[in-house]
């Protein structure tokens, strides 16, 4: 599934990265807890997200993540999405809560890395 | 590579919004190196924890890496309030942090472990009062 894709399953517009829209994703890995992301994300470059901090971002860059989704509506700032540019991570934000975002993504066919 | 490279960074203990800096950073220079991608994750992890762990816990402090032939080594040094227990420190779901601190996605006792998790060899050395020096290696 396309990050376009995913952007239109989900109602979500693009906060960044609209030039990344064609980059392909299997796996996908949802949590608020940084930590967990770092010990169990594995090959998954999609990160879903409601916590909103540039730590998210530097947490994704570790990893490779390729699009970040942050769900309940929350936006991260202009420092986030400076950070996010600068290392190529597209930016998704939408309204949807985290559990309805990845059921949707699931019914599309995406999967956990696990 | 026939000669060790090393690469020596302060952490600013302030500012949390800034940590990770210096992991980004070395994850850059060994891609730039030609490490397999896979021990950069590692590197990248293990690093990004131990800053993480820094401005938490001990205000900072300085940390160096050097890259061999066969491995990358980092070594972390804070002059922080030192590890009193490093066994319980180890476990999963342990941690001193604080709060605010959760609130930012970290301290949920995963950052050792994590370290640990991700590279071949771990030493911590922890004197209360004085500081902690955490030695990791990944092989390459």
């Amino acid at each position: 599934m396309t990050i376009r894709e995913m952007k239109e399953a989900l109602d979500a517009k693009f906060l960044y990265g609209e030039e990344l829209a064609d980059l392909d994703a299997q796996f996908v890995f949802s949590a608020d807890m940084m930590s967990d992301v770092l010990a169990y994300c594995g090959k998954c470059s999609v990160l879903i997200t409601g916590l909103c901090n540039p730590q998210v971002v530097r947490t994704a860059e570790m990893l490779d993540i390729v699009c970040i989704i942050f769900v309940r509506g929350k936006l991260p700032d202009e420092n986030m999405l400076a950070l996010a540019r600068g290392k190529s991570i597209a930016v998704l934000a939408t309204d949807h809560y985290m559990f309805t975002t990845c059921g949707i993504l699931y019914e599309h066919g995406l999967r956990g890395g696990a | 590579m026939s000669e060790q490279l090393t690469f020596t960074y302060t952490i600013d203990g302030d500012d949390f919004t800034r940590a990770g800096e210096a992991s980004s950073s070395v994850k850059n220079k060994l891609k730039m190196l030609g490490v397999s991608s896979d021990a950069i994750r590692k590197v990248a992890i293990a690093m990004y924890e131990g800053e993480i762990n820094m401005v938490i816990h001990a205000e900072g402090g300085t940390i160096s890496v050097s890259v061999s032939d066969d491995a990358v080594t980092m070594v972390l040094a804070d002059r922080g309030p030192g590890i009193p227990d490093i066994d319980k420190a180890m476990q999963e779901g342990y941690s001193t942090a604080r709060e605010d601190v959760r609130s930012l996605g970290f301290g949920a006792g995963m950052g050792l472990p994590n370290m640990k998790r991700f590279t071949d060899e771990m030493q911590i050395d922890t004197v209360i009062g004085e500081g902690t020096t955490i030695t990791m290696k990944v092989y390459l």
